[in-house]
């Protein structure tokens, strides 16, 4: 028992890491504005499928990580993250047994509702941002959303099973 | 941090239920916002997160520093001759140019000891690197691989081979960030070189594109004229080449005319820029913003 909850926090980190990493990695300037939303997409994949794992303070957490890379205003990402993992546990009973084209509608609102956050703080602060900047990662993330919940999953699955 | 958020959390869950939980987050977040908001009241907890996060943005640009390192090792020894060639020409052609700047110097310093006013210092320069680390897209800024621990100081000025680059913003214990002079929060004061005309240069988003908005359509500017730092906002050194202008558009109606502007420097293809404290920091052994540059 205990070496399980150990190897499944292992991965639960690695998995956050990762998706830090992987909001900063630079990608050609074309692809730029259609990176997905890695962290919130991670973070709704662990609070959909173990929300005893993953709390509001992790999302928060996060959130300031993202804030302090991004240079964006300290609370602004942790705002919008809390927010959308508050909304996946609150209803994790109800929606991780839709079928998966049924959770990436659902991934999209939550990940709207994310972009909607920053894009009303952006406003009350003043800074503009484009609009596809602004939308594009909604789309790309509901799009890559069954290859995050297909990877997360099979590689939970092994740990799981292995230990 | 995560562990710990995780853990805290499981704790916490018992106690306080979800939605009071997320009440509580979110007030300490909009806080959080309204504090960093009103202007570095938080700059030492986002230093210690800085901290936190660094290990990540080294991981994301070593693999590019790496591959670019790879590069160097392997290159053949043709390649290397004829660079070394062509940079021996440059040399040449640069030295033969300082030469006269050397004269044309110490013409100046006498000149300007005639008029009683102090000579110009040179000014530090150090060359540091862009980390290869994506920040929001849309937002002309970029991360440095130098911070406090190099004196690094908000406001400080960066320059590349052929221009101002952009100013610092934030500066975290290792790293830092600049703002390009293309943001369009930016503006830097310049002065057209053909005919000493003092203006401001404000960033547009697009890193090949500058605005002067705050010119009459009777002043006197055209397209190819060169913007050069005027050196009156305290943070730029004067003198450097800033853009030149591309388009000029003045209609009769209008109080302002358009103009538009390149960059001089190469905004979006520098890897190495040079960081400047100039001779008046150096005075005062840390800059601020507001200093006043001594004409």
């Amino acid at each position: 028992m205990m070496r399980e909850g150990g190897g499944r926090r292992h991965l639960l980190l690695v998995s956050l890491v990762s998706a830090l990493a992987l909001a900063i990695v630079p990608l050609p300037t074309a692809l730029a504005p259609y990176r997905p939303a890695w962290v919130p997409l991670v973070l709704i994949f662990w609070a959909l499928m173990a929300p005893e794992r993953v709390g509001l303070l992790t999302a928060f957490a996060m959130g300031l990580a993202l804030d302090t890379l991004s240079g964006a205003l300290l609370g602004q990402h942790a705002l919008a993250m809390v927010t959308v993992v508050y909304l996946s546990i609150r209803f994790h009973l109800l929606i991780r047994v839709f079928p998966v084209w049924q959770l990436s509608t659902i991934v999209f609102l939550l990940l709207a509702i994310y972009e909607f956050a920053l894009f009303w703080i952006d406003g009350v602060v003043g800074r503009s941002v484009p609009i596809i900047e602004r939308w594009a990662p909604v789309v790309s993330g509901a799009l890559v959303w069954p290859l995050v919940l297909g990877y997360l999953a099979s590689v939970r699955q092994d740990t799981q099973t292995r230990i | 941090m995560n562990a710990v958020g995780g853990i805290a959390g499981t704790l916490g869950r018992r106690r306080i239920p979800l939605g009071l939980r997320f009440l509580l987050i979110s007030i300490v977040s909009a806080s959080l916002m309204l504090l960093d908001h009103r202007e570095e009241h938080l700059s030492r907890i986002r230093q210690a997160f800085s901290i936190l996060v660094y290990p990540i943005q080294v991981a994301v640009d070593l693999p590019f520093t790496g591959l670019r390192w790879a590069a160097r090792v392997l290159s053949d020894q043709t390649a290397l001759l004829e660079e070394n060639a062509r940079l021996k020409s440059e040399r040449l052609d640069v030295n033969v140019r300082l030469q006269r700047l050397e004269a044309l110097g110490a013409e100046n310093n006498r000149l300007r000891a005639m008029l009683d006013s102090s000579a110009r210092v040179s000014d530090r320069v150090l060359v540091v690197e862009i980390l290869a680390v994506d920040l929001a897209p849309y937002r002309q800024r970029f991360t440095i691989n130098r911070g406090l621990n190099d004196d690094v100081y908000v406001g400080q000025a960066l320059l590349d081979a052929s221009g101002v680059v952009g100013q610092i913003a934030h500066v975290d214990l290792f790293t830092s960030e600049a703002v390009l002079i293309s943001d369009p929060d930016h503006a830097l004061p310049v002065a057209v070189n053909r005919n000493g005309l003092r203006t401001i240069v404000v960033g547009t988003g697009d890193s090949s594109r500058l605005r002067l908005p705050y010119l009459t359509n009777s002043a006197d500017i055209e397209p190819g004229d060169l913007l050069v730092s005027s050196g009156l906002g305290g943070v730029f050194p004067s003198g450097y080449p800033v853009g030149r202008v591309l388009e000029v558009h003045r209609q009769p109606g209008q109080p302002f005319a358009q103009v538009i502007a390149e960059p001089a420097a190469q905004l979006d293809r520098d890897r190495e820029v040079l960081l400047v404290w100039t001779a008046e920091d150096a005075a005062d052994g840390y800059g601020s913003t507001n200093a006043v540059e001594t004409p």
